[in-house]
């Protein structure tokens, strides 16, 4: 297309001159002026561990997400009884999520090549987690083992997320160091079920994404 | 240069339209309500972070930063988005956007598009456009799904619908939805327009959206919401077109963690949104087979050119300022008949327009500053309103009607007198005669005659006191000189 490769020059020069850029740029300036940028703000945590579970499962809680902490070995059990309280019996699951926590009594659809109307008529679904916010109570996760494309902790009403204590940061700094290596996957912050509060500012839980929504917390 | 403005905002002036506005008691009290209670949450969200001047003075800078460098950005931004299997467009304007989004849509042989809420492309008017050549675009955020089926408009970039009740949905949702029984709590209204777009989600194959944030390094895009219409757009259909304003580019990933603190809290209140989503071209195995971003100048590049107002495109739409603002508390967003309303629309749709449009914006504001207080990337808002307000006043003053009008005569007398201190006490012991005339009991002068009568339609003047502040001092100088000018001495003698 001609007309766009002219667009872009004419853009790219509107820019340069209006900027008053000299062809001699200094190449090194950008660098350098990137890294004066002040960066003050609070990057890294002063809280203890069983400090950072408890701020994170106050805010989920604040979210109206159900929150559940259960040792390591209970994590079967602990599903089970998470989907037995929601009523939920199909449940969609990503490669490489763990068969030893699968209770025995469900219905477990690996469903990452499933397609959209096919995801849509399951109950809910089972994920793992990248990385998991305290202050903000936000679970990060990316196209990887044990949580799978984006599609799959959308479509289904339900979302049953699994979040190990080692997996959870203070801040949102915190978070985007632990995701600079990974930064190219499809990635998904949710914080609490899908909502709005566009009908006079009321927050209304569940609109398009998961109506309802369970955390699991993994410590020893 | 100027961009042509494909949508359906009347040219007219701000008192025009706010008129009308301000006689509209349930505008008034919904936009009210809803600014109210955002500015309560924002607040205690905000208060609650230590470090929130230092977010600000952070986010400020990255901002401004890729500003300074935006044609190195974007060349970047190109670069990495193409070698994830994206494909990068560059429109100059609205019609270049327009054809190139409409081309795209034709080449997948679509009849129907969904949207994620964009104010890009309100601004490019490309829902007409598409409606104009066959193609039908449905809204999915739902204050836009509210602003569309109401055959209305946007009246703010966070909460497109925030001037209509609840009882005033139901009636759009009753009658384009054909739902008699619809009753009116919120969760009803969200649960009828979960059954109208989920259909729609599984079916059409062809989304186009905006962009919060692009990612120079590595090409990443990153859009924040909070239903999740947004994901499902993203996600599910085969072809993802988006359409971002060319100042959205920011350096390095790691920059998303100033901005997603920042952005949430200042939009909407909340620590973080429901949804963010952030992701390179295309994947293999996760999300659209196709995936297109639209580069959109429009009148932006030229704004960089002047360095006091620049500071404007390092927007990122949080509405903040539209929250806090005394006059867009009263009147609204549509008084701005624009798509960018409030203290930021006021500083960025002339601009837009070479300052061929929205004259009267800069003038929509009692410079009370509070604007900027809020602002998360520190926009000095009343400098640039000064700044444009000076723009204009210069514009005028080119034209013959400009030169001669009441307007400017007034300021340049006033200039003229102001400009000695002489010619300064003669005026006041004139007006001091003269507004005999008019002072009322109260002591307030409530209506001038003639040309000055455009100065009393809104506000009551305070007639002049018998003596002025000037006479008061030089009569104190008189009687107390031997002691203040003692007192003189012993400073410059320390």
């Amino acid at each position: 297309m001609a007309s766009e490769s002219d667009a872009r020059t004419a853009i790219l020069s509107s820019i340069r001159g209006a900027l008053r850029v000299s062809a001699e740029r200094e190449p090194n300036a950008r660098e350098t002026e990137y890294a004066a940028v002040s960066r003050e703000y609070k990057q890294s945590s002063t809280k203890s561990t069983e400090e950072l579970l408890e701020l994170f499962t106050h805010r989920l809680a604040e979210y109206d997400s159900g929150v559940m902490r259960v040792a390591p070995a209970q994590i079967p059990d602990a599903i089970a009884e998470l989907l037995r309280a929601r009523g939920r019996a199909s449940i969609a699951i990503p490669e490489g999520l763990p068969a030893e926590w699968l209770p025995a009594g469900f219905q477990f659809v690996q469903a990452s090549a499933l397609d959209a109307h096919q995801l849509d008529k399951l109950d809910g679904v089972l994920t793992g987690c990248t990385v998991a916010i305290a202050e903000t109570g936000s679970v990060v996760l990316q196209n990887a083992p044990s949580q799978g494309p984006r599609k799959l902790s959308l479509v289904p009403d339900y979302h049953l997320c699994i979040v190990f204590a080692l997996q959870i940061v203070e801040t949102v700094p915190e978070c985007f160091t632990r995701l600079d290596a990974t930064s190219n996957l499809p990635t998904t912050f949710f914080s609490g079920p899908s909502a709005t509060a566009d009908i006079e500012m009321t927050r209304i839980k569940g609109v398009h994404g998961p109506r309802f929504l369970d955390v699991l917390i993994v410590a020893e | 240069m100027n961009a042509p403005y494909g949508s359906h905002w009347a040219d007219r002036s701000f008192p025009e339209a706010a008129k009308e506005l301000l006689a509209d008691s349930q505008v008034r009290r919904n936009v009210r309500h809803a600014t109210d209670v955002i500015q309560a949450k924002r607040n205690r969200v905000v208060g609650e972070l230590p470090d929130w001047e230092a977010l600000r003075e952070a986010g400020s800078a990255i901002r401004a930063h890729a500003l300074e460098h935006l044609d190195e950005y974007l060349v970047e931004f190109e670069r990495n988005c193409t070698r994830a299997g994206g494909t990068v467009h560059w429109a100059r304007n609205a019609a270049e956007a327009n054809r190139i989004i409409l081309e795209l849509i034709q080449l997948h042989e679509a009849k129907e598009v969904i949207k994620i809420k964009t104010m890009t492309s309100e601004e490019i008017g490309l829902n007409r456009n598409l409606e104009a050549n066959g193609i039908r675009p449905h809204e999915t955020d739902l204050a836009e799904l509210i602003v569309q089926l109401g055959h209305d408009k946007p009246s703010h970039f966070v909460v497109p619908a925030l001037h209509k009740n609840r009882q005033q949905v139901r009636e759009i949702f009753q009658r384009e939805m054909h739902l008699p029984e619809l009753g009116d709590k919120p969760e009803d209204l969200c649960a009828a327009a979960r059954t109208y777009l989920r259909e729609k989600y599984l079916r059409i194959k062809v989304a186009v959206s905006g962009a919060n944030f692009l990612v120079a390094e590595n090409g990443a895009v990153c859009i924040v919401e909070s239903e999740g219409n947004g994901r499902m757009c993203l996600t599910l259909p085969d072809v993802l077109i988006s359409l971002v304003g060319i100042e959205k580019v920011i350096p390095r990933f790691r920059d998303l963690e100033v901005f997603l603190q920042t952005l949430p809290r200042s939009a909407t209140g909340e620590r973080m949104n429901p949804y963010n989503s952030i992701w390179t071209g295309v994947h293999e195995t996760d999300g659209p087979k196709e995936f297109h971003v639209v580069l959109l100048d429009n009148g932006r590049s030229p704004i960089l050119s002047d360095a006091e107002s620049r500071q404007t495109l390092k927007c990122i739409r949080c509405a903040a300022c539209l929250n806090v603002c005394p006059v867009y508390h009263q009147t609204g967003g549509h008084a701005y008949e624009s798509v960018y309303p409030g203290p930021i629309g006021a500083i960025l749709t002339p601009q837009l327009h070479s300052m061929d449009r929205g004259r009267t914006l800069p003038y929509a504001s009692s410079l009370c500053g509070a604007c900027y207080e809020v602002c998360p990337v520190k926009i000095n808002i009343p400098e640039v309103l000064i700044h444009l307000r000076g723009k204009v006043v210069e514009q005028d003053q080119r034209t013959l009607g400009g030169k001669l009008g009441v307007w400017n005569i007034g300021m340049q007398a006033a200039g003229f007198v102001m400009g000695s201190a002489g010619r300064f006490t003669l005026a006041q012991h004139m007006g001091h005669l003269a507004q005999k005339l008019f002072v009322s009991k109260s002591g307030f002068i409530e209506r001038l005659p003639f040309m000055l009568s455009g100065w009393t339609q809104t506000r009551d003047l305070k007639a002049l006191p018998a003596q002025s502040f000037r006479d008061w001092w030089a009569h104190r100088e008189l009687n107390g000189s031997t002691k203040n000018g003692a007192a003189r001495e012993d400073r410059d003698g320390q």
